[in-house]
């Protein structure tokens, strides 16, 4: 089979804020184990899951590793589609200005900065899990 | 080609089902297994979500996980069906994906 035809669409959902328990972490270490084998990785950040992507995480008094600049390096491992739900930043009083600006370089286009941020609505959300091969929630 | 959607957490403790049923598409299904069984039970507060979606939704409950909670088949709000273990991996093949509401 050639690569292409090996090539699944992979969605991580994440839909619990950071640090109150391990799954934010585990699964950016997920994501970054698909992305080497070159496969369609999207990230879905559903419910408090968007404030994994909140600008200005300081977690010195609480005594763990601040992961959140990791987000910012996926473009570099070719992650480039991070879906954020529009109504799930809106219920919790966020707005996309509240988020890590995070960009990757395309190489197709004389290594132009581009957001990696997608604002997606509930109903477009559901037309993406719906096209995906393989699905991993956390 | 539809999703199976799960749900293990309760919806009394949990927004999971409630997530999971703003994202159904069209002709997929919602199994409640684990502690999301209890949001199955007649006369609960989520029966009006479920039957919201019903009309675009096949809607399951894994049986084991009722009997272990004392809820009896009859207990069931119509319209949600009772699967086994067998049933659950029969949805699981009937379908393209499955997304998982922790």
């Amino acid at each position: 089979m050639s690569e292409q035809a090996n090539r699944k669409k992979f969605l991580y959902v994440n839909r619990r804020a950071p640090y109150g328990t391990i799954y934010a972490l585990e699964s950016l270490e997920v994501v970054l184990i698909g992305a080497a084998f070159e496969q369609d990785v999207s990230l879905a950040f559903i419910d408090d899951g968007v404030y994994q992507l909140v600008a200005g995480q300081d977690t010195a008094g609480v005594g763990m590793k601040n992961f959140s600049k990791t987000y910012r390096a996926l473009g570099d491992y070719e992650v480039r589609k991070l879906y954020v739900e529009r109504e799930s930043l809106a219920e919790r009083g966020l707005t996309v200005e509240d988020l890590m600006p995070i960009t990757y370089e395309d190489e197709d286009d004389d290594y132009a900065e581009k957001p990696s941020i997608h604002l997606t609505d509930r109903s477009e959300m559901a037309r993406l899990i719906a096209e995906q091969d393989v699905i991993l929630s956390f | 080609m539809p999703t199976l959607h799960t749900v293990n957490k309760s919806p009394y403790e949990r927004s999971s089902l409630e997530s999971c049923l703003d994202h159904v598409a069209e002709g997929d299904s919602v199994l409640m297994f684990e502690d999301a069984v209890v949001g199955a039970r007649r006369g609960g507060k989520f029966i009006a979500t479920l039957k919201a979606e019903r009309p675009s939704c096949a809607l399951y409950v894994l049986g084991p996980d009722l009997a272990a909670r004392g809820i009896k088949p009859a207990d069931i709000a119509e319209g949600i069906s009772v699967v086994d273990y067998g049933g659950f991996v029969d949805l699981a093949v009937a379908n393209a994906r499955v997304c998982a509401w922790l």
